[in-house]
């Protein structure tokens, strides 16, 4: 087990440093990196945040789905291999819900602030 | 400097120009790039845009229609009465500029977030949707005799180009798959009419001014095709910048599109433009996949480059849309 801080805490104290201390000093082309560079240190503590729990229920329903066992990343490329082979599809119970669900998880991390998923995120499934 | 082999040009191809102020570079990859400067003129400055693949960059990208090509085009449109810059030259080795054209610079704004936004253009917004339908029915019929060698591309070989592309990513997603589905499944055939597609027509590639369109820009991507692949394109959701009621470029509606398209006396097809956004919406989001591959190889290590990687996850919220919507 390692020390703390966790990843994520120390993730965010470099993100805040950038964000609060940094950024007033930087302008012009060097400013839209930084802002770059800021929106991927957010996204990194998003994921460490999120994804041990997001993964967990996608391999449950993978498993559901597929009747099989398997790490998250052997799961999704069953399923794909199985969409693509016309095995399963959107009538197959469950796959549009599951496909959902991950989609969902995944935007929490990559671009929360997208409009369809904060439309989506306003939906009840 | 480029502004010595930009001013020595000019006095050969401008009559009475004497030299070039001002050049700045615009944009710029590694292949191509993209520069502003003004032309001195006694009748007074003439703003300039340089396009070119600098030395040594002569070989254009497989889908590239190439800048002689995009030259071609721009001035067919511009004769043609379709929005565009006019080619002023193309270049020649004399002018040790590379490979590309010198165009009149048009005034207006390309950044689709400030034409959506910003209050000079409060007033054209409601018109362009129709506006763009009009202008895709001048771009569709430019005449084909006139026209460069360009690639042509049927529904059924874009389907197994993505699919493909997707496939040499080895970047497995159930959503992707489902598209490609849904795509071979939807498949249209041949179209009825076979004409120019501009490729990229979409906000972000038109130059709006607070009278609406000034000019289509970036023809690179141009072929031979289905008309409908650009009306379906400028529909893709990426393109709407957080508009998403708004289809069409998050000006307006649909159905002002095709209005503007059929006043111009050409026909749409609902259901192939559908079909053509759901295949604009997956191809937006193979690039991005691209983009995290070429991050990876190297030689762009850049940070934006990795992030559009992770931008493939709202092309697949939006193919959910497309194709399982939730509720309604």
């Amino acid at each position: 087990m390692q020390d703390e801080p966790t990843p994520i805490e120390l993730t965010k104290a470099v993100a805040d440093f950038l964000r609060n201390d940094i950024t007033p000093l930087i302008s012009g082309h060097q400013a839209f990196k930084l802002r770059v560079a800021v929106n991927i240190l957010d996204l990194v503590t998003r994921q460490l945040t999120q994804e041990e729990g997001s993964d967990a229920k996608e391999v449950e329903r993978l498993r559901a789905l597929l009747g099989m066992d398997g790490s998250v990343t052997e799961l999704n490329r069953a399923l794909a291999e199985r969409i693509a082979k016309g095995e399963v599809d959107l009538a197959t119970p469950g796959l549009a819900e599951h496909l959902w669900a991950t989609t969902m998880d995944k935007l929490a991390v990559d671009q929360p602030n997208y409009a369809s998923y904060k439309r989506e995120l306003g939906r009840n499934p | 400097m480029i502004e010595a082999e930009l001013s020595r040009s000019v006095q050969h191809w401008c009559p009475g120009a004497t030299g070039v102020t001002g050049a700045a570079k615009l944009s710029g990859g590694a292949s191509q790039e993209t520069w502003r400067f003004d032309i001195t003129h006694p009748d007074g400055p003439i703003g300039g845009i340089l396009r070119r693949s600098p030395k040594g960059y002569g070989a254009a990208p497989t889908r590239a229609a190439g800048l002689a090509a995009e030259a071609h085009l721009m001035q067919l449109a511009y004769e043609a009465g379709v929005p565009s810059p006019r080619v002023m030259h193309v270049l020649t080795p004399e002018d040790d500029l590379g490979t590309g054209f010198i165009m009149q610079r048009v005034e207006g704004e390309t950044i689709a977030r400030k034409i959506l936004r910003d209050d000079e253009f409060a007033a054209a917004r409601p018109h362009l949707a129709r506006q763009i339908g009009g202008v895709l029915a001048g771009l569709h019929r430019l005449p084909q005799g006139k026209l460069p060698e360009l690639r042509s591309r049927s529904a059924t070989e874009e389907i197994s180009e993505f699919n493909r592309d997707y496939r040499s990513l080895n970047w497995p997603k159930p959503v992707f798959e489902l598209a490609l589905r849904w795509l071979r499944d939807h498949d249209p055939g041949p179209s009825a009419e076979t004409t120019l597609v501009h490729g990229d027509f979409r906000n972000g590639n038109l130059i709006i001014g607070a009278d609406g369109v000034r000019a289509v820009l970036d023809w690179e991507l141009a072929h031979l095709g289905d008309p409908m692949e650009d009306l379906g394109w400028i529909c893709v959701n990426s393109w709407r910048f957080g508009e998403i009621d708004k289809p069409v470029g998050g000006f307006g509606s649909r159905e002002d599109l095709f209005a503007g398209y059929e006043a111009a006396g050409r026909n749409v097809d609902p259901a192939r433009v559908k079909f053509w956004e759901v295949m604009g919406t997956l191809r937006w989001g193979i690039m991005c996949g691209g983009m995290m591959q070429r991050f990876r190889e190297g030689p762009d290590h850049s940070m934006e480059r990795a992030m559009i990687g992770r931008r493939a996850s709202e092309t697949e919220i939006d193919l959910l849309r497309l194709l399982a919507p939730r509720g309604s």
